[in-house]
């Protein structure tokens, strides 16, 4: 049931990205952006918390959770630090994924041949 | 003819079917990579026996990794040609940006290269996440302030 879950809305969120893309003169980089704004703006009100509970994988794979975990970490961060707080946590939760994403970037870059 | 009337003409022309095939493409190859995820997480929570919260950077992690092993292979970009937006959405084609800007940049060098080019597609995605998290969270924490 998660599996089914996880596709439906990993899917669907690819789906609308492509209409708007298909439909649109906007790049990639314009649509990835505007779903990381979307994704900070649904942790707002705790949105995406609902929708992570219900979908699991499938919330976690597209990039509006990446909006989400920068807002998320900021907003736990201030309980403790208050305003700076949205400073000091804004990696907490996305440091795992932009510390992997250089690494690996840098080594594959260094180790394989450009290919176009 | 302007840029604008060939616009017009090119979108003339374009099959329909076109736009049907690439949103299923997209829905398809999306859907794929959110199971690919779900399993790999429920591996990793059942493996350290720990929370779905906690099991979530280990997946992002492998995620990433796969990402950038299938790009320097050359077989993401493959992939992308058909799959469009169900390739670039999720985080893998953050990390799919990332290294084939570093590689196509490797001529001209480690730091001019490699180094300074790395998040000349991808660094958008962290320029607007942290802008519009720091902004939306100044607002929401001015309202637990007074809430």
């Amino acid at each position: 049931m998660n599996y089914i879950m996880a596709f439906l809305f990993s899917g669907l969120i690819c789906l609308i990205a492509q209409l708007i893309y298909d439909h649109s003169h906007f790049t990639p980089g314009h649509i990835t952006s505007m779903f990381v704004v979307l994704g900070s703006f649904l942790d707002l009100f705790h949105i995406y918390d609902h929708l992570i509970e219900i979908f699991h994988a499938g919330a976690l794979i597209p990039i509006t959770s990446f909006g989400h975990s920068l807002m998320h970490g900021a907003m736990a961060a201030t309980k403790e630090y208050g305003i700076f707080g949205i400073a000091m946590g804004m990696f907490d939760l996305t440091a795992a994924g932009i510390t992997a994403a250089i690494l690996f970037g840098f080594l594959v870059a260094i180790l394989f041949k450009p290919r176009s | 003819m302007d840029r604008k009337e060939y616009d017009q003409l090119a979108d003339e022309l374009k099959p329909a079917g076109h736009k049907i095939k690439n949103a299923f493409y997209a829905f398809l190859y999306g859907g794929v990579i959110g199971i690919i995820a779900q399993g790999v997480l429920e591996f990793f929570m059942n493996f350290y026996d720990i929370s779905q919260e906690e099991a979530t950077p280990m997946m992002i992690i492998t995620l990433v990794l796969a990402s950038c092993l299938l790009t320097g292979l050359g077989i993401y970009d493959k992939l992308a040609q058909r799959a469009g937006a169900g390739t670039f959405i999720p985080i893998t084609g953050f990390a799919n940006s990332m290294t084939s800007s570093a590689l196509d940049c490797k001529s001209e060098g480690l730091v001019m290269g490699i180094g300074s080019n790395m998040f000349k597609l991808g660094g958008t995605v962290i320029t607007y996440g942290i802008v519009s998290s720091a902004l939306l969270g100044v607002i929401r924490y001015v309202i637990t302030l007074f809430g």
